[in-house]
């Protein structure tokens, strides 16, 4: 059994944008518990505040009110033990897939040049990626990219990896295959792990607990325990208790999505012609 | 899962690929077709009897090629080459010395930015033509205030694109380096610098341009040397004085050519420079 207490706290935290005379709520109040080794997925509506979510728990943000909390700390700025694998990549263009992958040991230097370079070699050759070691981001295809981005994640061996929709961008088919791939390297090793996504089906066959959060401000709706058996596959996805959990979610996240739409006039013109459809 | 097979690059020296390219041959045949028109356009007077405007009044190439032919067996005008090369380059360097991390500094710290940037900005405009006068009162010999001259041209230029590049890197690159543990100086060395590199070079390949075309300027201070060995420009200059106007095109082509050299060693050194820019 592995040990599933809470590594991470966010209490009360509320963050907001601007100047004062029109500052914008975006996080209000936001209350949730990163457990470790599990796999917590938060859902949003497009445009309600993830991306500020993922800046809060790296630590890029800090709350205008409440705390983060790490094992008993708060944070109070970006660290390697809350490391980010950011939307489309962040792969540094100038560095080869191999120097990308040791640049943040080799920045610390943290790890003797002959584990490191042993450590470098079996991720590579995790994500497939060892015939590219030396090829550059530009030279690689979306889903290398990303499984090229995981590794560099990966081995700097973080408390929690914060994923901000990791696979956006790429194709249906590649998107899948990494879906897949990220599920096997998530039941081979247990690691903390925060996976923000747009895609609700995606977050349901990831996530141990599944987190759906409002509109903006946001703040969370509603937290889902997966209990999907595991190991997974995508399969599943087609199985009575996915569907159950794919329709409750959907329902929140449709009521938020259409909070965004009221308030105009063409934004009501649209919920009258949604509301007619079957 | 996809795998692409590296593509295997076919082993060739780098004389024959260039000279294999078909990129080389349309800029050949271009200049070709360039100097046909000029010549036509130029004898058109002789041969029909009308005098086409522009073109018609200027002497045509075969002629230029003559005078060229006889000015290239005098010193002076490779002395010329040579002290205008060096004018631009000392010019060149001292701002890529000076520029680059300047512009890094007004890049990184915004008190910098704000204290140097307005100044900055309001000597930007002023063209180097006009700083002639003050340069020679600056400095004490003639070829130091043409060499600030040609500074002045490559300066701004490499500022500016230092200050844009450097500003415009995204900043995921460098969330992700501080979500590694990366101090300062990491952010500094290991993101802004790399990812400053492509403008650096694009500024220092403008910036050298400039200077070539500001050199007539500094050396129209110069009172020329023994046998026109005034420098390009001055060989320009003087030659319009004297009314020699076959040797003024000699002079600028003269000054394109030498601009066009510069200019693409400085690419060649970019290529060299910034290995994951050239795949394509």
């Amino acid at each position: 059994m592995t040990e599933t207490s809470i590594l991470m706290e966010v209490k009360n935290v509320s963050k907001a944008f601007g100047e004062d005379w029109e500052r914008e709520k975006v996080v209000e109040n936001l209350n949730l518990d990163i457990k470790r080794n599990q796999l917590t997925a938060i859902v949003g509506p497009s445009g309600c505040g993830k991306s500020t979510v993922v800046n809060l728990l790296a630590g890029f943000e800090s709350p205008d009110s409440g705390q983060i909390m790490m094992e008993g700390e708060a944070v109070s700025g970006p660290s390697k033990d809350r490391l980010v694998v950011f939307q489309e990549t962040a792969l540094m263009p100038w560095l080869t897939t191999y120097q990308n992958v040791t640049f943040g040991p080799k920045l610390r230097g943290d790890m003797p040049a002959r584990s490191l370079k042993e450590a470098a070699d079996r991720i590579i050759d995790t994500v497939g990626l060892r015939e590219f070691k030396d090829k550059y981001p530009l030279q690689l295809s979306g889903g290398m990219q990303r499984r090229a981005e995981l590794a560099r994640a990966l081995i700097n061996q973080p408390l929690v990896m914060i994923m901000d929709e990791p696979f956006r961008g790429l194709d249906a088919m590649t998107r899948q295959l990494m879906q897949e791939f990220y599920l096997r390297l998530c039941e081979e090793e247990a690691r903390t792990n925060v996976f923000v996504t747009s895609e609700l089906e995606e977050a349901i066959i990831l996530a141990d607990s599944l987190v759906v959060l409002s509109n903006r401000p946001t703040t969370v709706r509603e937290v889902i325990q997966i209990d999907l058996p595991r190991p997974r596959n995508l399969n599943m996805l087609s199985s009575p208790e996915a569907y159950d959990y794919k329709r409750h979610a959907m329902e929140m996240l449709h009521e938020e999505a259409l909070k965004s739409f009221s308030g105009t006039e063409s934004g009501s013109d649209f919920l009258k012609s949604y509301a007619q459809q079957p | 899962m996809a795998q692409a097979t590296p593509n295997t690059e076919k082993s060739k020296s780098r004389i024959g690929k260039f000279v294999s390219n078909v990129t080389f041959w349309r800029g050949v045949v271009a200049i070709l077709v360039f100097l046909v028109l000029w010549e036509i356009g130029a004898q058109w007077k002789g041969w029909f009897g009308y005098m086409m405007p522009f073109v018609g009044k200027v002497a045509p190439p075969t002629d230029v090629i003559a005078i060229w032919m006889e000015v290239g067996q005098q010193s002076g005008y490779w002395l010329s080459w040579w002290l205008s090369s060096v004018r631009v380059f000392v010019g060149f360097l001292a701002a890529m010395i000076i520029g680059i991390p300047f512009g890094l500094a007004m890049a990184v710290n915004k008190y910098f930015r704000g204290i140097f940037f307005p100044p900055f900005e309001i000597l930007r405009p002023i063209p180097p033509l006009a700083w002639v006068p003050a340069s020679i009162i600056f400095w004490p010999t003639t070829e130091m205030s043409i060499m600030f001259i040609t500074f002045l041209g490559a300066f701004y230029t490499i500022v500016i694109n230092v200050l844009g590049g450097a500003r415009s890197i995204d900043v995921q690159y460098l969330r992700a380096a501080q979500s590694m543990g990366a101090s300062q100086w990491d952010l500094f060395s290991k993101i802004i610098l790399p990812g400053t590199l492509p403008s650096i070079f694009v500024g220092a390949a403008v910036g050298m341009g400039i200077t070539w075309e500001v050199v007539l300027a500094g050396e129209m201070m110069s009172g020329g040397g023994q046998q026109g060995g005034g420098g390009l420009g001055f060989f320009i200059w003087g030659s319009y004085m004297g009314g020699v106007m076959d040797q003024v095109i000699v002079g600028m082509i003269s000054i394109g050519v030498a601009g066009y050299i510069s200019s693409s060693l400085i690419r060649y050194l970019g290529h060299v420079c910034m290995p994951w820019r050239r795949m394509f």
